[in-house]
């Protein structure tokens, strides 16, 4: 692979949408789906998964030469479940009823694919900085993916958006966009939107060259 | 682990695993160890408001609780040490005896289902209920926390005992939604029929273990002299 500029700027943007975790790498679909039912569990699931890419990737940078190959995969769960854990504890000891919401998730941020991947793949390859700001950019694009798909569940399943009643006593609510299939519905619908909006972005992209080629010609 | 390492890599000793693995063990351990000591005294704090405003929630007029259990003849008793699902004595501001709130467990749709619910001595019913712990579906097992005809039911859920004061006069039981004849019946949730029809069982069943021994002992039983807030 040739050694190229890594701005971290960069790396932190990429996150929100060229390589968004969950719209375009379709990475750590189970929580997106399954937390996703109130926009504020969105917000917390996504702090908390955000909180341990960041202290992974940091963690697994720094440890890069210390680490052999043969034993990076174990020093990576056992790093990872250990800020998980922490997370759990912080978040029982900020409300009990959040950590009521968000149940068996937190635990499972430990084998979300997600976060081993980008230790794997990118934070034991680059600079602490940069596999901190690569964490961050991944963990707010997870968070804002994760927000996008609450927020429409939550509004049309509840009529309400962060527990605030949105509508008047007539709404009648889509109960269905609570249940685990309004979640498929929601992403569906974004994964559309999203990738409506890519492609349209890539023909332009397509056609300002054609016309800065025949300019050149 | 089909590619091959760089061969510039040298060959990785024993030492240098044993070195990373054992060395990550131990900062993880201790960075877990001293998280938990930070944060418990916080979430036993919160765990405890959690369930103070639970039973609140339940049975408003409770200022101070005392945990009992049974002991082997059946007698009520101070619990010993907390229990996994307590009951409580509730006593209002002047130390008078106001109910019982009483944790249950059992069986729902998905998984068990946790509640918490009060009796009231002088009426002799069950008067609040909330779920502890539930993994019901959202939007359908879930409205036993929430449908307003389903709560209703906890204004005055009949609970009297028998004549002799050894088991409930009148089972309590869920029935169809709109049938509720008896003061004893939950009128049920169409859509929550096996979670309403659970809460039901629940509600009767922790009911029979408890309610009568606590109304043949509570009214006399002596409170020990550190009554937590």
């Amino acid at each position: 692979m040739a050694k190229k500029q890594v701005n971290p700027t960069d790396e932190f943007i990429k996150g929100l949408w060229r390589d968004n975790p969950v719209f375009i790498q379709m990475l750590g679909l189970c929580p997106a789906l399954a937390v996703s039912n109130t926009a504020i569990n969105a917000l917390a699931m996504g702090a908390a998964t955000t909180f341990v890419l960041v202290m992974a990737g940091l963690s697994v940078s720094l440890l890069k030469n210390f680490i052999p190959r043969e034993a990076r995969i174990v020093s990576y769960i056992c790093i990872i479940a250990t800020f998980v854990t922490c997370v759990d504890y912080a978040i029982m000891a900020i409300s009990i009823e959040l950590h009521r919401a968000l149940g068996a998730f937190i635990a499972l941020i430990v084998v979300n694919c997600l976060i081993l991947g980008r230790s794997e793949a990118f934070a034991s390859k680059n600079k602490p900085h940069i596999a901190v700001m690569d964490g961050l950019g991944m963990g707010v694009g997870f968070t804002v993916a994760l927000l996008f798909i609450g927020v429409v569940r939550e509004v049309l399943g509840s009529g309400t958006l962060f527990g605030v009643d949105l509508f008047a006593d007539g709404f009648q609510t889509w109960t269905v966009m609570v249940l685990p299939s309004g979640g498929f519905f929601a992403m569906a619908i974004w994964l559309l939107v999203v990738n409506w909006i890519r492609q349209r972005q890539e023909k332009a992209d397509k056609q300002t060259s054609e016309q800065t080629g025949e300019a050149a010609s | 682990m089909n590619t091959p390492a760089p061969p510039q890599q040298k060959p990785t000793t024993v030492w240098q695993m044993y070195r990373s693995i054992v060395g990550i063990g131990a900062f993880c351990a201790l960075l877990i160890v001293s998280v938990y000591q930070g944060t418990s005294a916080r979430i036993a704090d919160n765990r405890a408001r959690f369930l103070s405003s639970a039973i609140e929630e339940v049975l408003p007029a409770v200022r101070s609780t005392v945990e009992v259990s049974l002991d082997e003849s059946g007698s009520l008793v101070a619990a010993a040490e907390a229990a996994d699902l307590p009951a409580y004595l509730g006593y209002d501001e002047n130390g008078d005896l106001v109910g019982a709130v009483i944790t249950a467990r059992g069986m729902g749709y998905a998984d068990n289902i946790t509640v918490l619910y009060s009796y009231s001595f002088e009426l002799q019913a069950i008067v609040g209920h909330k779920v502890l712990e539930s993994k019901e579906t959202p939007g359908l097992g879930d409205k036993v926390e929430l449908e307003p005809h389903f709560l209703a039911n906890f204004e005055a859920l009949d609970a009297r005992l028998n004549e002799d004061g050894t088991a409930l006069a009148n089972a309590i039981v869920t029935v169809k939604e709109g049938e509720k004849t008896e003061a004893w019946q939950l009128d049920g949730i169409t859509g929550a029929t096996i979670t309403s029809d659970a809460i039901g069982s629940i509600l009767n069943q922790a009911s029979s273990y408890w309610l009568p021994a606590l109304e043949r002992d509570a009214r006399d039983f002596q409170p020990p002299q550190s009554i937590e807030e």
